[in-house]
């Protein structure tokens, strides 16, 4: 391995003659290889945590998590350091990659003068966001799994399968190409698999791990496909290379190729199936078979925030045809399934439904090109998200029930978890000076702003879509709010036995629900300010322009156009927008479910078949199970009566032919040659017969034979 | 008189008729030994028929002792019985 990793360091060396001419390259913002061996040092503690959990997890005391939440925790302790050098640079344009320090590994393809395949670690702003992200949210997880799996009796299992997930997921947003991304990526499909059927006794869930396995890897192959194409059209799947390769396509030809749109569509397949856009949404509320860390882990902040990742890693080769795709989908998901989220009843199916939701307002971030919004919106989401998941987690510990109708007025006996839900979902709601309202209102302006530029009537959709989900956004999260933890308690049993959870479940919860305060601000040194509304992420993500200025003319018109709306007119515009709506919803909620002046159930009546379309989640998971599940299920009767009856014939026939043949040998083998050798027998003891005529015993008979002889030879003797 | 010897010899059922036969081919050839004495002109012939007919009778004498013991192992006469090497 050393020994590659000097090879290496002056193959680097030679092969950085291209990337000589930028001046990026060469400046590694003070880091250097101790620093890329503590980041690569960041996965692979969970990875040894796994490992040794696998072997020796049951024998250790406790069952050993305080093991794993120590390797997280040191984790956490190296990414934060990195992520404060990083901070300290301040600058788009901060970029680290391991390669530019000699440190890669060749992979397939490579002889010696000529390295093949390539890999390697970029370090950049989002890459250092999105680790300190992980691992914080990957500690507080395992934190608060010693305190909710307690007694479970695969413990050491459950640690050790988070633990690995951990390592794929940052190992995910640390590697610099996409070969290695894919890789763990489907690693991370294993893990939600394994998570998801945690509890295996349970029909439901096995089916649930089975589903969201089987759906995502619809994604995966799309996103495989993709990539095909693009390690075909442009020989390289490293992002910064990519990058490059792109643009000097766009510049040599002044158009968008049509080939680029399907690869960009196609990988963005991979991140409607990882994060449960439509129509692949399917899997993410089934996936709360799972344990409720399980969910803040994988379905709130990390595994689905891999897809919003990729498609914020893979904007600068979207093509404007693959953008609006893009954003239409993303914005489409985000309201229809805020409008499902409106009659859900399971406490964790309505956070399932807010994340597919929120997951969609990413996307389409990215899609309408606020890229920096949509990413920022994935950060701060997995904090106030995670913290719902989590005083989910507690609320569902207390009074051991998830159905929302069964509880109310828990505030006054879960206060902290009460606090920090709020808190959680004021963020959500997009309330000013909690996290959410800075990137939802990023999202929006850029959502408004492409409008307003384009013109055309399909870019309106995006911030119609998008502004009425954050209107039943607010309003449903507050209606959570308040059938849990206002009013009256429904059943009166289950509200006498709660009781606030143990250190272990409340700490992370302050700490999220904190960071759903203070994530969104802008930073001064220390000191966040919370009146100016640019988040600070935006400001460190230099929007990767998607060389627009290299078509240029009319469409170079169209991004300053859009750039000056951004932060001029459209963010004024968003800003009253996402206030009137989070406004609205957030009253409506109060009318319906606190005041209780409006009754839910007489609406529901009142809209009857939508009603019932909607608490059924419009019929997909049925629709699929006809089509697709049936589809494959006739395919393999197909297959299968192929198989035994052609298959099977065939194989039966030679057999039999065989047999045939043998059997015609054998009757060869009986009849000639057995015949022969009893021939051969037969003959010597014919010929044995007569010669015994010979010895007879019998004197005379001797004398006559030596009579004869004697005339013979005086016969021969005389005629001589 | 020699062919009637070994004919005798050859086809006879009893061996005392076999001794005969012996006994004439001997004989035979004793007297072709003395015709060709007379026909040569000296007594050589003669001589050596003299040393024939004692080896005849000395002969005849162990034949007999042979045929009287094959005779107490076979209780038989005829040559054809003590058979006990045949094959």
């Amino acid at each position: 391995m050393l020994g590659i990793l000097s090879l290496l360091q002056e193959h680097g060396a030679a092969a950085d003659v291209q990337k000589a001419a930028s001046s990026l390259a060469n400046n590694n913002w003070g880091f250097d290889q101790n620093d890329i061996y503590r980041l690569i040092a960041v996965p692979l503690l969970p990875l040894v945590g796994y490992i040794i959990q696998l072997f020796f997890g049951k024998k250790l005391p406790r069952q050993g998590d305080w093991l794993l939440i120590s390797f997280m925790a040191a984790g956490l302790g190296i990414a934060v350091y990195e992520f404060a050098k990083c901070l300290g640079a301040w600058s788009p344009d901060f970029q680290v990659q391991s390669r530019n320090m000699g440190l890669s590994w060749a992979w397939f393809g490579s002889t010696p003068g000529a390295p093949g395949f390539i890999a390697g670690v970029l370090y950049d702003n989002l890459s250092a966001a999105m680790l300190v992200v992980v691992t914080l949210v990957s500690t507080l997880v395992h934190l608060f799994s010693s305190g909710y799996m307690h007694g479970d009796r695969r413990y050491n299992i459950f640690f050790a399968n988070i633990s690995l997930f951990s390592f794929a997921m940052l190992g995910l947003v640390l590697s610099d190409n996409l070969v290695f991304f894919f890789i763990f990526w489907e690693l991370m499909g294993l893990c939600s698999y394994l998570l998801i059927g945690h509890f295996y006794h349970k029909d439901s869930a096995r089916k649930a791990s089975l589903k969201a396995f089987m759906t995502t890897r619809i994604g995966d192959v799309c996103l495989l496909i993709g990539l095909c194409i693009l390690w075909s059209k442009f020989g390289t799947l490293q992002f910064t290379e990519l990058y490059k390769q792109v643009e000097l396509l766009v510049a040599q030809n002044h158009e968008w190729p049509g080939w680029l749109t399907a690869a960009g569509i196609l990988v963005f397949l991979g991140s409607v199936g990882k994060s449960a856009q439509f129509p692949l949404h399917v899997w993410l509320p089934d996936a709360m078979e799972g344990p409720t860390p399980v969910s803040a882990m994988i379905h709130a902040a990390t595994m689905v925030a891999a897809g919003v990742y990729l498609v914020g890693r893979s904007f600068p080769f979207l093509t404007p045809d693959a953008r609006i795709v893009v954003s239409i989908v993303g914005s489409f998901t985000g309201i229809f399934a805020a409008t499902i989220g409106i009659c859900a009843n399971d406490i964790k199916k309505v956070l399932a439904y807010s994340t597919i939701s929120q997951l969609g307002f990413m996307i389409a971030g990215i899609g309408v090109g606020g890229v920096g919004a949509g990413l920022f919106h994935m950060i701060t989401h997995a904090c106030f998200k995670a913290c719902l998941f989590l005083g989910s987690g507690s609320v569902i510990h207390a009074v051991h029930t998830q159905d929302m109708r069964e509880m109310g007025g828990l505030r006054r006996k879960l206060p902290i978890t009460y606090l920090t839900m709020l808190v959680s979902t004021l963020a959500i709601s997009g309330v000013p000076l909690f996290a959410g309202f800075y990137s939802k209102d990023a999202i929006l302006a850029h959502a408004l702003a492409r409008a307003q530029t384009e013109h055309i009537w399909y870019y309106y959709l995006p911030i119609i879509f998008l502004a009425t989900a954050s209107c039943i956004t607010a309003f449903y999260m507050f209606r959570l709010v308040h059938m849990t933890f206002h009013g009256q308690p429904v059943v009166q049993d289950k509200y006498d036995h709660a009781h606030e959870s143990g250190w272990a479940m409340s700490v992370p919860l302050i700490i999220l629900g904190s960071l759903a305060i203070f994530c969104g601000y802008h930073f001064h040194g220390l000191i966040p300010n919370p009146v100016n509304t640019e988040g600070w992420f935006l400001e460190l993500w230099r929007d990767h322009r998607p060389f627009e200025a290299a078509l240029g003319g009319h469409e170079l018109e169209h991004r300053e156009h859009y750039e000056h709306l951004v932060h001029g007119d459209a963010h004024g515009n968003a800003m009253i927008l996402s206030l009137c709506a989070a406004g609205l919803g957030i009253g409506l909620s109060f009318v319906f479910y606190y005041f209780k002046i409006l009754k839910a159930a007489s609406f529901a009546k009142a809209l009857g078949p939508i009603y019932t379309a909607v608490v059924n989640k419009y019929y997909f998971d049925e629709l699929y199970n006809k089509t697709a599940i049936a589809g494959s299920h006739l395919v393999a009767k197909v297959f299968s009566i192929f198989d035994r009856y052609v298959i099977d014939g065939i194989v039966n026939f030679v057999g039999g032919a065989m047999r045939a043949v043998s059997m015609g040998s054998a009757a060869f083998d009986r009849t000639v040659v057995d015949g022969l050798v009893n021939f051969a027998g037969f003959g010597t003891q014919a010929a044995g017969s007569v010669t015994r005529m010979l010895q007879t015993g019998r004197i005379q008979q001797y004398l006559t034979f030596s009579v004869f002889a004697l005339v013979v030879v005086a016969a021969l003797l005389i005629l001589r | 008189m020699f062919a009637c010897g070994i004919v005798c010899t050859i086809a006879r059922r009893n061996v005392i008729y076999v001794l005969m036969g012996i006994e004439l081919i001997l004989n035979a050839a004793n007297l072709n030994l003395v015709a060709f004495s007379r026909f040569n002109g000296n007594l050589d012939g003669q001589m050596f028929a003299i040393f024939s007919i004692i080896l005849a009778a000395a002969e005849a004498a162990v034949a007999l002792a042979i045929v009287l013991n094959v005779f107490g192992l076979f209780d038989s006469i005829r040559p054809d019985d003590p058979d006990l090497l045949k094959e």
